[in-house]
């Protein structure tokens, strides 16, 4: 298993001396081919506040290098997938609809296997030497996946709960805690409904818990896979009648979930942004009372990017935004908690001493942990767990 | 100019193309499109690498867990949300129709109809949560409750809330449709005679009055059947999710990450066309059975004088739905200003107009794309209705009852079994993503109820105007443009204003013709549903409900003032 990521590293380190000597591409011959580009970048269009720092970024990229950026919101980001998908089937294999993609995990899988993605072009963007590739091995590899240069980071999350104080006084530090406490308070918790990802991070976050060696979900899932997921079902079996509805409704993803919290439906809900409390107290979602905490032995913690389509129309334009979505000004914005609250993918130790205080400006957020007490950073397991996941998941418990 | 020209501009000439025309822009999508989605089903799509034809997809549909639930809900949804809606409405009419009651109801229902159904649903949820509106306004004084109780009133496993939300917007519709047919049969004369033979006022209207009212609604019924089988955007709004109905499955599967699910949900869109078609063949199998048991009733001869309680439930469930439609609406208008509003507060403890006015240049762009689509849609819709229309009346024997089932197509084929399918036309013609594609999916949704909504008055025409028109001297063409339409001017706004309200509301069309990149107020308003925050989808569906009836008012105000000088061409119901 430790010789397999070895290799992993081995190779993705070969691949980048190797691109290093390769012909790069000029970047001021894309900066003059982008001008006067308009660019679709589809984005999970759910948070007003994320669509309101995308819209800011457009203007910026339209002023700067003179590319016209339009986000299109998703509700699911599958929706591109399939769009690209559906220009594959048609044989439009230039000047497809959508020039850039907020992606991750399972999705940039399925894109990668299915050739649906423009190759290796990262190591062109002039920003990306600042990406802290050696502190967050996230931005090489997509929930384990190689990256291969096929999409550039842009954001970094982990798991955290969100909690009320005026309800909670001592919030649980483990998975079995979490579901003694829900036993005591039938009702108050609840968790997005798989397959939804962040609904599919609660049930990877307890297997990782639970499981008898979390190390096997490094690996594809094989043979073996029922076995290893099989501590999480009696958990579940325990956990549902005592949540929110008994278990019989979840929320539909995060936002829901954080509106039921808002709505003093629930007390503990799971996010994967450390600030999204801190955003949506200052926003009067949340009421000021939430907090956040982590578990005790570390919680997932992975990275989203952005990638371009085999078939982008506008790829030039494609680049330079994600390469603006890179830069330390950019990247700073995201992480004020009163802009959005994203985490850098940036290190800190290669930025410039200006671009540097940029980020240590920046306030933290009332119900914010500091980067110290925000506890270890779990891998994610394989993207085959996923959906052997979620299968049982959905055979287990939506099938009444 | 050219005796051939001056020949192919003839309308007379230029009418032949109307059905041929109409036929074409509606019918060959919606055929390309199915088989573009039965290709998949069957194994073929070789951009996924499938490229033998198989029954892998269907087998490993059947093998879903959940499915048989998810077909049971999609059924009972549709055929318990028509069968409800139409009892309210049919009992309704028996108990009050001819009374003050009954043309209060028409004048409160018919401005409903425009507002779209997602509006009314995510109002609906809000109303009916244990945290919602109802429960605010009565705790806790009432029921003691600090923290919203935990019970499943939304998103229920049995899909109660479903059927709910979707009878609420299903009454107007049938109401008005039932209204239109009795303008048709001359209800007044039958009612009477049989009141003279002594039969109480409701029996009389359900003996002598509905079996002749009955067959003219009978494919709007079929509409609101199939719309319920297979609705996706107000079923994730209040369906069930354990498991959901099956077209919110599709969705699910059409979305997913691994595309190999791409043949499992063509082949589960295909059974959704089934299921449509088998609930309507369950729905005509009752029909039968109500027809051999109301006309042994009927038979019987019993008079029914006493029918007191009927009569006051009617009422009381049609004032429910219109009730639950305007709570719905006023819930999102006061979110859209709303800043705070936390349980149990009753009324928002902090309003604002930030919402609105921080997403000002935004919301323009988005109400005025919106504002287009439609216009076109309904303008074209209107003219291709009306030039039908025009032909049939010129020569009746050229268009068969039976071309009527044809433009109910789009109504009843589920629209997700043939979207995909189109989608791939779209992008194979290079047309997908514009304006011009999104125009285009709407009218499909747009042409039908333009139809529906102007072929009785234009049919119920008093013909000896134009007899008149033409002994003196004025051409056939001179008859349509300065006699027919000018009279008929109201009737034809209000079918482009249902036709304008048909587009506003369109989500699935919207989303697959204009490759996600063409912004509605819908589109928008369904997209921020998965978000969480109410006040901005407050916002968008509060101008989502807004814009239809603005059309409305344009369709009443116009005539108004333009027959200001003409009594007679005046409103006087």
């Amino acid at each position: 298993m430790v010789r397999r990521t070895l290799a992993l590293a081995l190779g993705a380190v070969a691949w980048l001396a190797g691109t290093a000597h390769a012909q790069p591409e000029n970047w001021s011959a894309i900066l003059e081919k982008a001008r006067g580009q308009t660019v679709f970048f589809n984005a999970w269009g759910g948070d007003d506040r994320i669509n309101t720092y995308v819209a800011w970024a457009g203007e910026q990229v339209k002023t700067r290098f003179g590319v016209t950026v339009q986000q299109v919101k998703l509700t699911d980001t599958a929706e591109a997938v399939a769009r690209v998908l559906a220009e594959k089937s048609a044989g439009r294999s230039v000047g497809g609809s959508v020039d850039l993609i907020w992606i991750n995990g399972e999705n940039f899988a399925a894109m990668k296997r299915n050739g649906l993605l423009q190759p290796s072009w990262t190591h062109v963007l002039p920003n990306y030497r600042f990406v802290d590739t050696e502190g967050k091995p996230t931005t090489l590899f997509d929930f384990t996946i190689p990256v291969e240069g096929q999409e550039a980071p842009w954001g970094m999350a982990q798991v955290v709960f969100m909690y009320d104080t005026a309800q909670v006084r001592e919030p649980p530090r483990t998975m079995v805690a979490l579901s003694a406490w829900a036993k005591a308070n039938p009702g108050r918790l609840t968790y997005p409904q798989p397959p939804n990802f962040l609904g599919t991070t609660f049930l990877k976050q307890a297997l990782i818990e639970l499981a008898v060696d979390p190390k096997r979900l490094a690996e594809p899932a094989g043979e073996d896979a029922e076995k290893v997921l099989a501590p999480l079902w009696p958990y579940l079996d325990q956990l549902h009648p005592v949540l929110w509805r008994g278990g019989r409704a979840f929320p539909a993803n995060g936002p829901q979930q954080r509106r039921l919290m808002g709505d003093n439906e629930v007390d503990i809900a799971i996010s994967f942004n450390p600030s999204e409390a801190s955003s949506a107290i200052a926003n009067k979602e949340l009421p000021d009372t939430v907090r956040t905490f982590v578990l005790e032995g570390g919680t997932i913690g992975n990275t989203s990017f952005v990638a371009i389509p085999f078939n982008a129309k506008a790829r030039e334009g494609a680049m330079v935004l994600a390469d603006f979505l890179l830069s330390p000004e950019a990247q700073a914005r995201k992480q004020d908690p009163r802009v959005w609250g994203g985490p850098t993918v940036l290190a800190l130790d290669k930025l410039m001493a200006a671009d540097r205080q940029r980020f240590v400006d920046l306030p933290l957020g009332v119900a914010t942990l500091p980067p110290d007490r925000l506890g270890r950073v779990l891998p994610e397991p394989h993207p085959t767990w996923v959906e052997r996941l979620e299968k049982e998941w959905q055979r287990r418990y939506a099938t009444r | 100019m050219a005796a051939p020209v001056r020949d192919a501009l003839n309308p007379a000439r230029m009418l032949r193309f109307f059905p041929a025309a109409t036929l074409v822009f509606l019918l060959g999508p919606i055929l390309a499109g199915l088989l573009g989605t039965a290709l998949p089903a069957f194994g073929f799509l070789p951009a996924l690498g499938g490229e033998q034809l198989s029954l892998r997809p269907w087998e490993q549909l059947f093998a879903t867990p959940g499915l048989a639930t998810s077909i049971r809900l999609s059924l009972t949804t549709g055929l318990i949300t028509t069968a409800l809606a139409l009892a309210i409405v049919v009992l309704f009419a028996a108990a009050w129709h001819g009374t003050a009651v009954f043309r209060w109801a028409q004048r409160l229902l018919s401005p409903l109809l425009s507002v779209p159904h997602v509006a009314v649903a995510l109002g609906f949820a809000f109303l009916l949560i244990p945290s919602g509106w109802l429960m605010r306004m009565f705790s806790p004084w009432a029921t003691g409750y600090t923290r919203p109780p935990d019970y499943v009133l939304v998103q229920d496993p049995a899909g109660i809330s479903l059927i709910l939300g979707l009878v609420i917007k299903e009454v107007p519709y049938l109401f008005l449709m039932v209204m239109a047919a009795l303008a048709q049969v001359d209800a007044e004369r039958y009612r009477t005679v049989a009141r003279t033979f002594g039969y109480g006022p409701m029996v009389a209207w359900l003996k002598a009055v509905f079996p002749r009212i009955y067959p003219q609604i009978r494919l709007p019924i079929f509409a609101v059947l199939a719309y319920g089988v297979s609705v996706v955007d107000v079923a994730m709004i209040l369906g069930p999710t354990v498991p959901p109905p099956l077209s919110v499955q599709l969705m699910q599967w059409f979305n997913d990450a691994d595309l190999a699910y791409r043949f499992v949900a063509s082949a589960g869109a295909l059974l959704q066309f089934g299921l449509v078609i088998g609930a309507i063949a369950i729905w005509c199998f009752a029909e039968r059975l109500v027809a051999y048991v109301g006309r042994r009733w009927i038979d019987a001869g019993s008079r029914g004088r006493s029918d007191g309680a009927i009569r006051a439930a009617a009422v009381i469930a049609l004032a429910i739905a219109f009730i639950a439609i305007l709570f719905s609406m006023a819930a999102m208008a006061l979110w859209s200003v709303a800043e705070r509003w936390r349980f149990p507060d009753a009324m928002p403890s902090v309003l604002t107009a930030a919402n609105w006015l921080e997403r000002t240049p935004d919301l323009w762009a988005i109400a005025l794309t919106t504002l287009v689509i439609a216009v076109i849609a309904a303008i074209v819709a209107t003219i291709l209705v009306v030039g039908n229309l025009e032909l049939e009346t010129r020569r009746p024997e050229k268009i068969a009852q039976r071309s009527l089932w044809l433009l109910y197509v789009p109504l009843i084929v589920p629209q997700i079994a043939f979207l995909f399918g189109a989608q791939i036309l779209l992008v194979w013609a290079s047309l997908d993503g514009g304006l011009l594609a999104v125009v285009w999916g709407h009218f499909l949704f747009v042409l039908p109820y333009v139809f529906l909504s102007l072929a009785d008055p234009y049919r119920s025409w008093d013909v000896r105007f134009a007899r008149t028109a033409l002994c003196l001297g004025a051409s056939p063409r001179r008859v349509l443009f300065a006699v027919k339409l000018p009279m008929l001017l109201r009737a034809v706004l209000v079918a482009f204003a249902v036709g304008f309200a048909v587009s506003v509301a369109q989500y699935l069309p919207t989303l697959f013709a204009g490759a996600g990149r063409v912004s509605t107020l819908t589109t928008e308003a369904v997209a921020l549903s998965a978000g969480g925050d109410r006040r901005l989808i407050g916002v968008y569906a509060f101008l989502q409900m807004a814009l239809p009836f603005l059309a409305f008012v344009v369709a009443a105000a116009v005539p108004a003032w333009m027959f200001r000088r003409r009594r007679d061409l005046q409103v006087t119901t």
